[in-house]
């Protein structure tokens, strides 16, 4: 049964009709880490991850990314074939600002160890989490356009974290995948050890 | 009375059932300055959500307006519903500048508004102006305050009208050092009220 108000179909086989204005930000996918594997990954057509050229933009929000072990990364890599290989070329800018919880270290600082010059390895996006009970990470990451077919594909990524040397941390990263194939998936992994907790949601920006 | 359409339920008691699928972004609540010396979102007071429903919170600020010059604008969390803002925060500012006569431009750390483990309010968006004209934008991004696990992060970055005529683009981020949940933040000039301005918060789910 549908529900047509003024001659409009507002529910009609179980949804909102398309036609109903909703939010822009649509969330598509939560995939929460249980400390059993060392990647979480979203792929467009899997577990109903839409990541492709539905939505102009995606966003990923990271919550409480936590490892039992000191001093990990947390980074990210694309593929262009559904995840088979996650190897795009990218060139990345990466800066972060820091301070102690002993009011030292306060700097800002461009890190030329981590950014990538058409590397095809992964991309760091939180680095040297502290592995203290209550430490984590936190953040966001915006993909635009990842199913354009002709322009590169652009990212911009900003977290916040506790360092493992009991800093904050928090880093700016901007970048391209240098393809004009399709970004069709991407991969968030740790570089030692296993993602122990925390959340990554994907959204769609209409 | 519910509506159940192809066996889904899509309206119960009064509200849209939580499974039909909407916007990601709810608008929670909106405070409007008027000469006012604070501005606090409580959870559970005057309609305000700031608690495990949402993992994430945004709070957005539009045209803040200073009744006094050269004040910096301040937020603090609670973890007592609002009977003390002075949760212990460690974080980090930095800042760009650059003024309306070209002649100074910067980006640099800001070692005098951070803070290390510090209980006060943390400074956000900087010297702001007077000026009838001079107002400030921005965001602060709150993740997942109700955890009992782990501190509380948040990340903001703001653009203001310096009282000495500068564009400037301030970046705070940190984390409440506390297990304990947040359930209330607080907005406040260093000195003298808000005079105008919007706040805005939003859930994310």
């Amino acid at each position: 049964m549908g529900l047509i108000s003024n001659g409009t179909t507002i529910f009609d086989a179980g949804a909102l009709d398309s036609g109903v204005a909703k939010g822009a930000m649509t969330f598509i996918k939560k995939l929460t880490a249980d400390g059993s594997g060392t990647t979480l990954s979203f792929v467009h057509g899997s577990s109903n991850v839409v990541l492709d050229s539905t939505y102009k933009e995606y966003v990923f929000i990271f919550k409480d990314i936590h490892h039992s072990q000191a001093d990990r990364n947390l980074n990210f890599n694309l593929s262009t074939d559904s995840g088979s290989n996650y190897n795009v070329a990218k060139t990345t800018t990466f800066f972060y600002a820091t301070h102690g919880e002993d009011d030292g270290g306060g700097a800002i600082e461009y890190r030329t160890g981590t950014d990538l010059a058409q590397g095809t390895g992964v991309q760091p996006m939180m680095q040297g989490i502290k592995g203290d009970n209550d430490s984590s990470g936190a953040g966001y990451m915006h993909l635009f356009n990842p199913g354009s077919t002709t322009f590169v594909k652009h990212f911009l990524c900003n977290n916040v974290l506790m360092q493992d040397n009991t800093l904050v941390q928090n880093t700016y990263i901007g970048g391209y995948g240098n393809t004009t194939s399709a970004i069709d998936a991407i991969q968030f992994s740790v570089n030692s050890g296993n993602i122990d907790a925390g959340t990554i949601c994907l959204y769609g920006i209409s | 009375m519910g509506l159940i359409s192809n066996g889904t339920t899509l309206l119960d008691a009064g509200a849209l059932d939580s499974g039909v699928a909407t916007g990601a972004m709810t608008l929670i609540k909106t405070l409007t300055a008027s000469s006012s010396g604070t501005l606090s979102f409580v959870d559970g007071s005057a309609s305000v959500v700031l608690d495990g429903t949402y993992k994430e919170y945004i709070f957005k600020f539009f045209d803040i307006h200073p009744a006094t010059d050269d004040v910096e604008f301040q937020f603090n969390g609670s973890s007592d519903s609002g009977s003390n803002y002075n949760v212990a925060k460690t974080t980090t500012a930095f800042n760009a500048y650059h003024n309306e006569a070209d002649s100074s431009t910067n980006v640099g750390y800001r070692p005098f508004e951070d803070l290390a483990q510090g209980t006060g309010f943390q400074g956000f968006q900087d010297n702001y102006g007077a000026d009838n004209d001079q107002s400030g934008v921005g965001t602060l991004h709150l993740f997942n305050p109700s955890n009992t696990t782990f501190v509380k992060h948040f990340i903001s970055r703001s653009s203001n009208y310096h009282n000495a005529d500068y564009a400037i683009d301030c970046y705070v981020a940190g984390y409440f050092n506390t297990t304990s949940a947040i359930d209330a933040i607080q907005f406040k000039f260093a000195s003298g009220n808000i005079d105008a301005g919007t706040i805005k918060l939003y859930g994310i789910k």
